[in-house]
């Protein structure tokens, strides 16, 4: 528990800093009167409402305002949209959610049982071939691929759609484009194209740990002590593989967030990196600080949840021993 | 059943390599019985735990017996299907590994693992599995078991944990067990208590059991019968008085004789120094031979941590690792710091060098000053100079992808000992002086074997022309032979350079050779100290007492070398 604690303090400090960074971006790049005043708005005018908008005010007045809003969800107003920036954001954040989703479930279930296969079988056939297509799935660009797929299944076999997200289903009280099949035929191409790189990392990344756990002395002791294969991999090896797996897996699969932009501009969905691609553009600064946040706050999450798992299965650190 | 249990028949294990195969164990023959323990002695390299992993089926890849048979009554495993060896794994021999800790693992409690290792063996439910490894675990002598068993490895201690590890190698009630160095991570005083359960267990249940050890004391304390291995081949067999009390083979008699011994110091120690070369009088130069009196000395002590488990509100807990009343070494003087571990040795020798700072207390150098007050770079420059320190471990202790001769210069270049062109010279020197071919700065750490890599940490330490060395534990992670060559070495230095040394060590035996004053150390205190000759002697606590009479001895076998009557009781 003081573990959790202690990480939780350390994650409000770090989603603290990134806001400074937002802020600082608001306070540096370009002028916000001039953004939204007209050429003919005298200097007198221009002064009022810069003081009616608090600019004057001392920056860590300013930086506080700015950090208590932004925890009420209030990023100010897009320049380029003129609306409310958390209503664009809750707008476009479904589609993102459920693509990176989607090709985060598709990682982890084929890279998990692939990595445990190449490392006991490392000499076998199939995992050579295994690794060779990890080569090319972590190397391979994926606005290439994307092109590439659409090719194939778009324009040649007439498979699946090229772009855009399908109809939204609601299930639970949910609403995805994940619960109707027009919605998973769309975004199977962008989660697959989003989710191979993923995919090859943490394949190798299993499997480099379970070629160094299968050589612990536990192993050979369990070995030793008769157990059948299935037990000493699927039991032993597998859960000591997954304790330095586990930090890696999070942020590779929160850092999908951010290679989301390019497949989302190849497959044109409607999430938030094509906002992001727009924002940038038009130097829509809110929404910029916004996106930034956002995706600090990602990071930071998806590094506390890793510290939970961590703490469920080390009982090491659940004790505070070594 | 008639006939031996294990017969080992000519036995030859092969490593293939590329540049040739590599024959780990050649010619060897060996036999176990019921209720027997079996010694295998050697140093490392010797096999000796090579031909316990092929009884189990488990040789390292690519290792392979290529000729000989191993036979569990009159059953040859060699010829065996792997899926037919696999079952007998746990149900017929079972095995126990060096280091507890590491044998276990760690993210399952022990309960979990006993249970699972009865179920799987045992073929009954899970329930009575629980019910059965709580038996176990009391059977192997730990306490309170029902609560032990939700505990993880990590919760034991390592005389604990080595119990644990014997009741999972003993769930499937296995005819043989092989003990691979089941003591040597252990302290003395619980090495004892292992042996003694490994020794009951075997005469109970009439199991056989194969100990293999490098520990001379180990066997003379444990086995019936032993064989003796060098470079894979048997060197010598018989039962364990007659082959340690009267060796025939002359590598036995050299084993035995390497063995430091605890009932007196050697006079091979303290051989008069040979000559007093050149590198000699430059490492001299570092020395202010006619000062007398205290080299170091300090105010009372104390180390505390703060304990991980204390609450996140509350006050924290402390764990108190060193609180001693103060301490002073002389110059010239070595001072032995012994104890178990977790005693706080390792830790009190940090903070005598520098290397941690004390919670409160503060130490003094007659040469520096006090040793908070070394603040200037130029004073710590020189501090350092004079401090050095020999780790334990020569394997992590140099840098890999260093050549030794960058290792050695390194040090000289930054302290401005000597100029450019001098330095491949006193390389070569220094080398040479602790016992290396001076050509041998040209390689690389990893071409040494561990005692010539801790030379080479040795004449790293020296070549700064220190007054003050810290020797942690040094020789505790070579084979006896090359300890003796070690300890010799720096007797010689101490006696030739006037060297002063704080010598940590857990092994009374090796303390006892090289210290002229000997302090006890237990739970972060210093229960004894006084006189070498007098701790072991006439020792003052019950402690040092206990230790001593603990400790695995080997002068039986010494005063058996010449004539064979019982081993003379200690």
């Amino acid at each position: 528990m003081y573990f959790l604690v202690t990480r939780l303090v350390q994650a409000s400090i770090v989603m603290l800093g990134v806001a400074l960074v937002g802020f600082l971006v608001f306070q540096f790049i370009g002028d916000p009167v001039l953004a939204l005043v007209g050429q003919e708005t005298t200097i007198e005018d221009r002064e009022a409402l810069r003081e009616r908008l608090g600019l004057n005010d001392p920056l860590l007045v300013q930086y506080a305002r700015f950090v208590g809003n932004a925890l009420q969800g209030d990023f100010g107003i897009s320049y380029s949209f003129n609306r409310d920036v958390s209503e664009m954001i809750a707008e476009r954040l479904p589609a993102t959610i459920e693509l990176v989703l989607l090709s985060g479930v598709l990682a982890l279930a084929l890279a998990i049982p692939a990595g445990i296969y190449t490392g006991i079988r490392r000499k076998g056939g199939l995992a050579q071939t295994i690794m060779a297509l990890s080569v090319i799935g972590v190397s391979i660009p994926s606005f290439l691929l994307g092109i590439l797929l659409i090719l194939v299944f778009s324009v040649w076999l007439n498979w699946l759609p090229s772009f855009g997200r399908g109809d939204v289903g609601t299930f639970l009280g949910i609403r995805s484009s994940l619960f109707t099949l027009d919605g998973l035929s769309h975004a199977l191409m962008p989660a697959a194209v989003l989710c191979l790189f993923q995919l090859g990392v943490i394949l190798r990344l299993i499997r480099a740990e379970m070629l160094e756990v299968l050589r612990t002395d536990y192993i050979r002791f369990a070995w030793a002590r008769g157990l059948p294969g299935r037990r000493v991999y699927m039991h032993h090896a597998l859960k000591n593989t997954l304790v330095p797996v586990v930090t890696a897996i999070g942020l590779q699969l929160s850092s999908l967030f951010a290679f989301s932009i390019i497949t989302e501009k190849v497959f044109q969905w409607p999430g938030m990196g094509s906002l992001l691609l727009h924002a940038i553009g038009q130097s829509d600064i809110p929404l910029l600080a916004a996106y930034l946040i956002f995706v600090g706050l990602v990071f930071t999450l998806s590094n506390l949840v890793v510290d939970a798992i961590y703490v469920a299965i080390d009982p090491r650190i659940r004790h505070g021993g070594r | 059943m008639t006939g031996p249990l294990l017969e080992i028949e000519g036995l030859r294990i092969t490593f293939p390599h590329r540049f040739g195969d590599f024959t780990a164990v050649q010619d060897f023959d060996m036999r176990v019985e019921r209720g027997e323990i079996v010694g295998l002695i050697g140093e490392s390299g010797a096999g000796k735990s090579t031909i316990g992993n092929a009884v189990m089926g488990l040789l390292a890849q690519p290792g392979r017996v290529s000729e000989g048979r191993i036979a569990l009554d009159g059953q040859d495993l060699t010829r065996l299907a792997p899926g037919a060896l696999a079952r007998l794994r746990g149900r017929r021999i079972g095995m126990i590994f060096q280091d507890p800790m590491t044998s276990l693992n760690p993210l399952l409690t022990i309960g979990d693992q006993l249970s699972e290792s009865i179920a799987v063996l045992q073929a009954v439910p899970a329930t009575q599995a629980r019910r059965m490894a709580v038996e176990r675990l009391a059977g192997v002598g730990i306490p309170e078991p029902e609560m032990r068993m939700r505990q993880y490895p990590h919760e034991f201690s390592g005389g604990m944990r080595q119990r644990v590890v014997i009741a999972l190698a003993l769930a499937g009630d296995p005819d043989l067990l092989i003990a691979d160095e089941p003591t040597t991570a252990l302290d003395v005083s619980v090495q004892k208590q292992v042996l003694d359960l490994i020794r009951a267990i075997c005469v109970d249940r009439s199991l056989g059991v194969i100990l293999v050890t490098h520990d001379m004391g180990v066997i003379a304390e444990t086995a019936d019968r032993v064989y003796v291995l060098r470079h894979g081949k048997r060197v010598e067999t018989g039962p364990t008085p007659a082959v340690l009390g009267r060796p025939k083979a002359d590598y036995t008699r050299q084993l035995i004789g390497a063995i430091p011994r605890m009932d007196k110091r050697e006079t091979r120690f303290s051989d008069p120094v040979r000559r007093v070369g050149e590198i000699d009088r430059w490492l001299l130069q570092g020395q202010s031979s006619e000062a007398t009196g205290d080299y170091l000395s300090t105010t009372p002590l104390t180390m505390d941590f703060a304990n991980p488990r204390s609450g996140f509100w509350g006050r924290r807990s402390v764990f108190r690792a060193v609180d001693v009343s103060g301490l002073s070494i002389r110059r010239g003087e070595v001072l032995g710091l012994v104890g178990e571990s977790g005693s706080g040795k390792s830790t009190l020798g940090r903070i005598l060098i520098g290397l941690q700072k004390p919670s409160t207390g503060s130490i003094t150098y007659a040469d520096h000053g006090a040793l908070a007050a070394i603040r200037s770079a130029p004073a710590r420059k020189a501090f350092r100079r004079d401090v050095q320190v020999v780790f334990q471990d020569p394997y992590s202790a140099l840098n890999g992808r260093m050549r030794v001769d960058r290792i050695l210069a390194e040090p000289i270049r930054y302290h401005g000992l000597a100029s450019g062109k001098e330095v491949g010279r006193l390389i070569g020197a220094l080398l040479e002086r602790v016992g290396l071919p001076p050509e041998s700065g040209r390689k690389y750490p990893h071409q040494f074997s561990g005692g010539q890599r801790q030379r080479i940490c040795i004449a790293r330490a020296l070549s700064l022309r220190p007054r003050f060395l810290l020797c942690d534990e040094p020789t505790s992670a070579l084979d006896v032979s090359i300890q003796a060559d070690m300890l010799a070495l720096l007797m010689e230095l101490k006696r030739s350079l006037g060297l002063t040394m704080l010598f940590v060590s857990h092994d009374l035996a090796v303390v006892r050779q090289v210290s002229d004053r000997v302090a006890v150390m237990r739970q972060g205190r210093i229960v004894e100290s006084q006189a070498a000759e007098m701790v072991f002697e006439a020792p003052q606590t019950d402690y040092t007492r206990m230790l001593l009479e603990t400790a695995p001895r080997v002068e039986g076998l010494h005063a058996l070398e010449g004539t064979l009557t019982e081993r003379t009781p200690v």
